[in-house]
């Protein structure tokens, strides 16, 4: 029975945040066009740009080879495998042991891997600017977030995801300074790998300062229908986590009733407006960045990660 | 016959094929009887290792009456020995099977055939040695065989050099595990490794052996300050044994430290595991920068080696600090990270070196700003490279990942060192290890995107064809176990529990009883790692949604010029190329570590000359270490020379002079 329950909360995990995640991109672009006085298109504008894109055909370049075709549905399907691990409303999730945090972070990595590849593919120009750019942009990503894992772990001896957030809600942690500068990071993180303002935008084409975009560009489609989906998806993956560690109020533990999944739910709901509320607002407030500011933002990051480590090594051994 | 019995045999057997290669070598198809005899003899050579490694059988023993007539030649098989003689089989054999194909196109078969089985039959007596007299001829037997085939293609430019200096520094690293060697005998000459092992010795005396086992095993597996002729000569040999010395030499490498440091040296002391993580993480940066940077495709991959030897190094260092401490079980952590990703990465690097091969032997290129679009004609080694690019990586679900998050698990359990130094450096060497994966995985992108995708940039490219059958085997089994072990790892972390107990005295708890097939290091409320489960996870889902997109949505695909914001351009120099890809990171790491400089030449308005941009970059360590040493001896020796040109008299009276200072200085001493 607790069994069949578990599977069930991981079943519906799977799905929420499948379904929500278009919701997410689409509140984010009305925020950001009504905080700059435009109406903006509908919400469920993202939905529909899905699905009309899933029924047209796609073009291939005349040179993409089998693994261009392949790419989309991998990349969406490790995207969408590491994001079903990270507990949105509920922890205690049936498969939380397969993949801890930092095979989460890993899994982000291999879409990644991909994308970049699938980007080379076609032979254009733009295709490699834009890999080259994800690469070194990642390459001071992914050891920032390493070190916010290590925060996590350190604080909660434990690196699975579903540990640590029960450790945060049971309260005995306290305040701590590491867990600050290691949420200051991951805020930073987020932004970058996301491909938001200031360090990308979302909303850029015929640019030579893009960077996801300019990997995506030969995509059209059902290829492009699942890249942007697990562009979504990738964004409600750091909402969720930001969410479930450093704000992890309401979320329903094991063994609650289902009045605790409904009020998980709908907390749940009300930390993605918020986080999708922040990011509008900080994205409206602030100008794009040159490319080669990137890497001082990402240090930046990588530094208050490594900050956060060492308090945690050095106040261990007292 | 006990394992060791047998495995001293094939030895032997391999020094005839050597020998027999002398006489035959000249005959046209000599290659194939000679890699298919090393073919068979490896395979028992790894069966034999495997029955020692998983029968948790006694160590077997021999004493051969030969070497020092005191002491002979002790040969001996125990755990530890016989994982690293599975690794050094196991390569030997994929690399003999590919050779059965690749070996056809060699041009220099007389200055191949006698020296790789002889480089075969050196790398294993290393392993097996147990004595430091026998160990010490092994190691240079193998380094000599070895830099024979470095020079088997003497007359292409640079090799000559890479002979050169790779001969200087493996002497170099001889000369450090003799004294080494020397200390952990000491006064009454105990070279036998069981009498190095019951023998009481001072901490500073183990520590100083430790430190030249260091630089003495370093030298050949690559550590940063001593890799700088890893990359020259690696790439300088044959492809399948630039594979070799890559994927098996270093780990053999690795063993002499292992063996000095964990087994036979005593109690290990703070400061050398600082030493050695800090020396590895540097390693591990400084390779995949030099990787970065490279445009040779083999010479990225001998300088991802670097990178991967310092992996290993750091999970050693880590393994040794807990073992001072008396943390045995995390010890046991740090080293099956350590073991396993030596096992990974001689699977990987001889797949990546194969590859290498066969590209340049379809295209006769080793330049990747002159390769591109092959997956279109090599469209299976397209796939095996594919897999040993992302295993590299460290990309789940692939083996390279394991290990990557076994020395991740290793680090999390240091905060509970009490050495004040190592608690500023793990978390360091923690970033530096996850800055290197994330660079690792830039380095693949390029290598791969640059040779692999986009449009041909040169004829030779264009003309590429799919290898032969041996050399598609010998890639397609590494490939499969790069697969099975990032998805059963529990299995192979099981199996290399006996060495990782000879190493540090305990073990991980057994992973086979664990669900699902999990890797559970500690606890599972802790951490734990399904690599099957992701796989199954990520295939479903992916054919899944393939599979409703194409019955529900649409199928159709339609062939179009490609579209490149409205501006494509069909010749392939507009392609991005490998400069151009790594210019962000030079610049980003560049300029302050590699001493990367660029300079652009731009012709005046109105002229119709090209404007050029010159990258520059230099080699700060060879700068600031090597070159002053050159400049030293060369300076000596012509100061010496002069001793050359004497007169009679002169060499009298010096002869004179020394054996007066000789005497003065008997008469001082007593």
């Amino acid at each position: 029975m607790v069994v069949i329950l578990d599977l069930a909360v991981q079943g519906a995990q799977m799905l929420v945040v499948l379904l929500l995640a278009p919701l997410l991109t689409g509140f984010v672009r009305k925020v950001k066009a009504r905080l700059t006085h435009r109406r903006g298109p509908p919400l469920l504008q993202p939905y529909r740009d899905l699905l009309r894109l899933m029924r047209k055909e796609v073009v291939l370049a005349d040179n993409a080879s089998w693994l261009f075709r392949v790419i989309p549905y991998v990349v969406f399907a490790c995207t969408w495998v590491a994001a079903a691990l990270v507990p949105t409303f509920a922890t205690g999730l049936a498969f939380s042991w397969v993949a801890d945090l930092i095979a989460i972070i890993a899994l982000l990595a291999s879409a990644r891997f991909c994308l970049a590849l699938a980007a080379m593919d076609a032979g254009t120009s733009f295709g490699g600017i834009g890999s080259s750019r994800e690469m070194m942009i990642a390459s001071l990503a992914e050891p920032a977030m390493i070190m916010i894992v290590f925060t996590l772990a350190l604080v909660a001896s434990s690196t699975q995801l579903s540990s640590i957030v029960q450790f945060v809600a049971s309260g005995d942690v306290g305040l701590r300074v590491s867990l600050g500068l290691a949420l200051v990071a991951l805020v930073m993180v987020a932004i970058a790998e996301n491909a938001r303002i200031p360090v990308d935008n979302p909303a850029t084409h015929l640019e030579l300062t893009m960077v996801h975009e300019a990997m995506v560009l030969e995509y059209s489609g059902r290829h492009l229908a699942l890249i942007d989906l697990a562009a979504s998806l990738k964004l409600l993956l750091y909402v969720s986590l930001i969410g479930c560690v450093f704000a992890p109020w309401g979320i329903a533990t094991t063994d609650s009733g289902p009045a605790a999944y409904l009020v998980g739910f709908g907390a749940y709901l009300g930390k993605l407006a918020i986080g999708g509320f922040l990011l509008a607002l900080f994205e409206t407030s602030i100008a794009k960045m040159r490319v080669f500011r990137v890497p001082e933002f990402m240090g930046a990051a990588l530094m208050l990660g490594l900050l956060a480590t060492l308090l945690l090594f050095v106040s261990r051994g007292m | 016959m006990s394992p060791v019995t047998i495995t001293l045999l094939a030895t032997a057997a391999l020094l005839a094929v050597s020998v027999l290669a002398v006489g035959i070598g000249r005959n046209k198809d000599a290659y194939r009887l000679i890699y298919g005899s090393c073919l068979a003899v490896t395979i028992i050579v790894l069966t034999a290792a495997l029955v020692q490694l998983l029968g948790a059988s006694a160590p077997s023993g021999v004493r051969l009456p030969l070497g020092l007539p005191w002491i002979g030649a002790h040969f001996r098989l125990d755990a530890l020995s016989a994982f690293f003689l599975a690794v050094t089989a196991l390569g030997g054999a994929a690399a003999s099977l590919y050779a059965l194909g690749y070996g056809q196109h060699e041009q220099a078969q007389t200055r191949v055939l006698p020296f790789y089985p002889a480089f075969l039959a050196g790398m294993i007596l290393v392993v097996l040695a147990d004595d430091a007299f026998s160990f010490l001829v092994a190691w240079e037997f193998m380094s000599l065989a070895s830099w024979a085939l470095v020079l088997a293609h003497h007359r292409d430019a640079g090799n000559t050099r890479a002979g050169y200096v790779y001969l200087t520094m493996a002497s170099f690293g001889t000369f450090a595990l003799l004294l080494a060697f020397g200390l952990l005998a000491g006064s009454d000459g105990g070279y036998a490794f069981g009498a190095m092992r019951e023998a009481q010795r001072a901490p500073d005396i183990a520590g100083l052996a430790m430190l030249l086992v260091l630089i003495g095993a370093g030298s050949k597996a690559g550590l940063v300050p001593l890799h700088v002729w890893l990359p020259l000569a690696h790439p300088a040999a044959p492809s399948h044994v630039s594979a070799l010395m890559s994927g098996v030499m270093t780990k053999v490498a690795i063993y002499g430290f292992v063996r000095v440091a964990f087994d036979l040296a005593g109690a290990p002391t703070d400061w050398l595991s600082a030493l050695v993580i800090a020396v590895g993480a540097a390693t591990a940066v400084l390779g995949i920068l030099f990787a970065l940077m490279q445009q040779d495709i083999k010479r990225i991959l001998a300088c991802s080696t670097i990178e991967n030897v310092g992996l290993i190094f750091v999970s050693l260092g880590l393994a040794l600090a807990f073992k001072a401490q008396g943390m045995a079980w995390a010890a046991a952590v740090a080293a099956s990270a350590a073991l396993l990703h030596v096992f990974n990465h001689s699977l990987i690097k001889s797949l990546l070196f194969f590859g290498s091969g066969a590209i340049l032997h379809a295209t006769g290129e080793r330049d990747i700003e002159r390769l591109g679009g092959l997956i279109h004609r090599m469209p299976q080694t397209a796939v095996v490279f594919l897999v040993g690019s992302a295993a590299i990586a460290a990309l789940p679900p692939l083996n390279g990942f394991v290990s990557e998050w076994l020395a991740f698990q290793a680090i999390l359990l240091s905060p509970q060192l009490q050495a004040w130094g190592l608690k500023f450096l793990v978390p360091a060497a923690g970033a530096m290890l996850a800055l290197s994966a994330a660079l690792a995985a830039a380095c693949f992108v390029r290598l791969y995107g640059i040779s692999f995708l986009g449009r041909a940039r040169s004829p030779a490219a264009d003309r590429a064809h799919e290898t032969d059958r041996f050399s598609l085997a010998a890639m397609a089994m590494l490939a499969a176990l790069c697969l099975i072990v990032g998805i059963l790892p529990g299995l192979f972390v099981d199996a290399l529990q006996n060495a990782v107990g000879v190493v540090v005295g305990a073990t991980l708890p057994p992973q086979r009883t664990m669900a699902w097939l999990s890797i559970v290091p500690i606890v599972e409320e802790r951490s734990s790692y399904n690599g099957l489960l992701v796989f199954v996870f990520i295939a479903s889902t992916a054919s899944l949604a393939a599979y409703v997109i194409h019955r529900v949505a649409s199928n159709r695909v339609r062939r179009g010029p490609a579209w490149d914001c409205g501006f494509p351009d069909p010749r392939p120099m507009t392609q991005y190329s490998g400069a151009s890809f790594a210019q962000p990171i030079r610049r980003v790491f560049g300029a302050t570590i590699l001493g990367a400089g660029e300079r652009v030449e731009m012709p005046p308005p109105g002229s119709v000359a090209p404007a050029r941009l010159t990258v520059t970059l230099r080699d700060r360590i060879w700068d600031g270490l090597y070159a002053p040493v050159v400049t030293g001896v060369t300076v000596a020796t012509e100061r010496l020379n002069r001793l050359q040109f004497l007169a009679i008299r002169q060499y009298l009276s010096l002869v004179f002079g020394v054996l007066v200072f000789l005497l003065l200085v008997l008469a001082a001493w007593s």
